[in-house]
């Protein structure tokens, strides 16, 4: 035995600080936002100066916010294709509820964190109960979501849009919690930034640092081997999808106070924008390995490569191509790392 | 089987046996997958329970382990009638099972995979937070126990040999107070020096007190460490034995079904020189015949 000890320690000593670089789920995209940045620098001139800093960020933050607990979810081994929809679900929620039923916004925004969070329920206790595919049943909630926006929204206001709610009673306040911004020297800072920043930050402390996090790797990564020693995986997913929901609320009220109105059609196709920065963060489609940080580099990817294209003034309809090509990369690697990853001896 | 005298429990005490089954039976609708089985397990006792495919093992680990309740027989933890609701129930009893593939999370640390599901925290509140060192040091003490010495409990769990996840299976369920411990197959899939490593564990588990079952198609393996042997044949137990009275020829003959064995040794024979050899007699140096089984084997 100590002879097969000390020749299994051979092995892997020359190994260990490569292994230790190639473990880290980030390693992908950061190497990929080097990339685009420089890209950028050197094809678009106002690329590199603070105010386009500002711009990126805000680009990034607004995926951003929702790829964190998108990244959370895959690492569960679950989707949400109801994920974009029913940010605008939040935001009407709350913008109909303050405007039909009370003067008061922060009314509405406590309704629909309420009703979001029940969006949010619906898709883990259904995947949780029928053992469906989550991609069945988010579809079909993300369907129905999509013509509820529409029916509700047409019913109540007459039209595909909202009554603006910007002479409402703590309006203002709501406005700096969810859609304020500041200017730091030349540098134009939304607070959606924050927002995004805190959240990864919970979301990495909770995945690496708590006894949920734990659970929701072992959720995605074997849940069966993870029912067998006690975890409650069902609890687990469920917990997962309304983090989606209470995230889909934030983003939804900032899309509210930004704009004091909404259009009842947004946010369809957000879905995959969330899934991509996540997976070219470095989650993995199968489940079981990710991070909350990698999904913010791709978040910041999609925000570079989003304004990027319009610093460099080329034709805007290219950025849905370089995030494609993108994504092929990012999943090849990540593939890749995880066959040296699970290549046992 | 019930007359069988206990041989020295490890404890010296007459107590009840840690586990007892006795003439359980278990149908999935019409089809009767196990039939009148009975076993005990012993603290500091090994015993093996061997079959073939389709023998009804499965299903057997399933009703000690809590996954499948039983129809009709008893079950005993000490001395107490139990009928376990789910694995959980098991668990809390001190009975531990290591499924062959359930066992771990590959993507995950060595460290985190040993305390999955029993995760101890420090602090209070929002603040309770995973006791990281204290799980990173525990892990690797515990498995320096069983002779296991991990130079990186942090490398993925995956990135183990099958052996040594087996190992860390078994460690895990050692450090979690069990008190029998349930092995599926532990050796299938394994070369020769990572079975031989598997069972060196599964002896220092026994060795720590533990009743052990070992639940196996390899009688090679089970002779090694066995205490006790239950054949199963079909749903039904073919023979209950302990290792004074049996040779490891008389349990692989009796698993293999003995005559049975009998007729495809027959049936694979080429030459009648081949079967007088196989059957001890000594090789005639210079018949080409006599080298074939030699070759063969």
């Amino acid at each position: 035995m100590t002879g097969l000890v000390l020749t299994a320690d051979e092995r892997l000593a020359p190994r260990s600080m490569a292994r230790r670089l190639l473990g880290r789920p980030e390693l992908g995209a950061v190497v990929g936002a080097a990339a685009v940045f420089v890209f950028f620098s050197v094809a678009a001139d106002s690329f590199l100066q603070w105010s386009s800093f500002g711009t990126v960020l805000y680009a990034s933050s607004t995926i951003g916010i929702m790829a964190v607990p998108v990244a959370l979810l895959m690492i569960g081994g679950e989707f949400d294709l109801s994920a974009g929809v029913m940010v605008t679900s939040s935001a009407l929620a709350s913008s109909m509820f303050s405007f039909q039923m009370t003067a008061n916004v922060w009314v509405g925004i406590g309704v629909s964190l309420l009703v979001t969070l029940a969006f949010g329920a619906f898709n883990g206790i259904m995947l949780v109960r029928t053992k469906l595919p989550s991609f069945i049943i988010t579809l079909g909630t993300f369907l129905m979501l999509t013509g509820l926006n529409l029916g509700l929204t047409k019913l109540i206001s007459g039209t595909v849009a909202t009554k603006s709610i910007g002479d409402m009673e703590g309006f203002p306040a709501a406005h700096d919690v969810f859609a304020s911004h500041w200017t730091v020297g030349s540098v134009d800072l939304q607070v959606t930034i924050l927002w995004w920043f805190g959240l990864v930050a919970v979301a990495t402390w909770v995945l690496l640092r708590t006894r949920a996090g734990n659970w929701i790797f072992a959720a995605g990564g074997n849940a069966d081997a993870a029912r067998a020693v006690g975890v409650p995986v069902a609890r687990t997913k469920v917990g997962l999808y309304m983090a989606v929901a209470f995230c889909a609320w934030i983003s939804g009220q900032h899309l509210l106070f930004s704009f004091d109105v909404v259009q009842s059609g947004e946010g369809v196709g957000n879905e995959f924008l969330y899934i991509i920065a996540a997976v070219i963060g470095g989650c993995l489609m199968t489940g079981g390995y990710g991070s909350a940080i990698g999904s913010a580099v791709g978040a910041f990817i999609f925000g570079m490569t989003n304004k990027g294209i319009v610093y460099a003034q080329w034709n805007p309809d290219w950025f849905k191509f370089f995030l494609g090509a993108m994504l092929l990369l990012a999943t090849l690697l990540n593939v890749w790392v995880r066959r040296r990853a699970e290549a046992t001896a | 089987m019930t007359a069988i005298t206990d041989k020295g429990t490890g404890t010296g005490k007459a107590a009840a046996p840690l586990v007892a089954l006795t003439d359980v039976s278990k149908s999935y609708g019409n089809v009767r997958a196990l039939r009148d089985v009975s076993l005990e397990v012993h603290a500091g006792e090994i015993t093996c329970v061997l079959g073939d495919n389709g023998a009804g093992k499965s299903t057997l680990i399933k009703i000690i382990a809590g996954l499948h309740p039983h129809d009709s027989g008893g079950y005993a933890v000490a001395g107490e009638q139990v009928r376990h609701a789910s694995p959980r129930d098991a668990l809390d009893r001190g009975i531990a099972t290591v499924y062959q593939d359930l066992a771990v999370v590959p993507l995950m640390p060595v460290w985190r995979n040993f305390f999955l599901g029993s995760e101890p925290t420090r602090g209070r509140g929002p603040l309770r937070r995973l006791d990281v060192a204290e799980m990173r040091g525990t892990t690797h003490a515990a498995l320096l126990r069983m002779g296991i010495d991990l130079r990186d409990v942090d490398q993925q769990i995956g990135t183990l040999s099958g052996g040594e996840r087996q190992c860390v299976a078994i460690a895990r369920a050692v450090h979690f107070g069990a008190r029998v411990l349930v092995l599926d197959e532990p050796t299938a899939a394994l070369g020769v020096k990572q079975s031989g490593m598997v069972l060196k564990y599964v002896a220092a588990a026994r060795d720590a007190g533990l009743g052990v079952v070992l639940i196996t198609h390899n009688p090679h393996h089970a002779y090694l460490v066995g205490d006790r042997f239950i054949l199963l044949k079909r749903g039904t137990m073919s023979g209950s034995h302990l290792k004074r009275d049996i040779t490891l020829d008389e349990l692989t003959r009796e698993m293999a079904g003995g005559s049975e064995l009998d007729e495809l040794t027959h049936e694979l024979s080429r030459t009648p020189a081949a079967g007088k050899a196989a059957a001890g007699d000594p090789p005639a140096e210079d018949l080409p015949a006599a080298t074939d089984p030699e070759k063969r084997a």
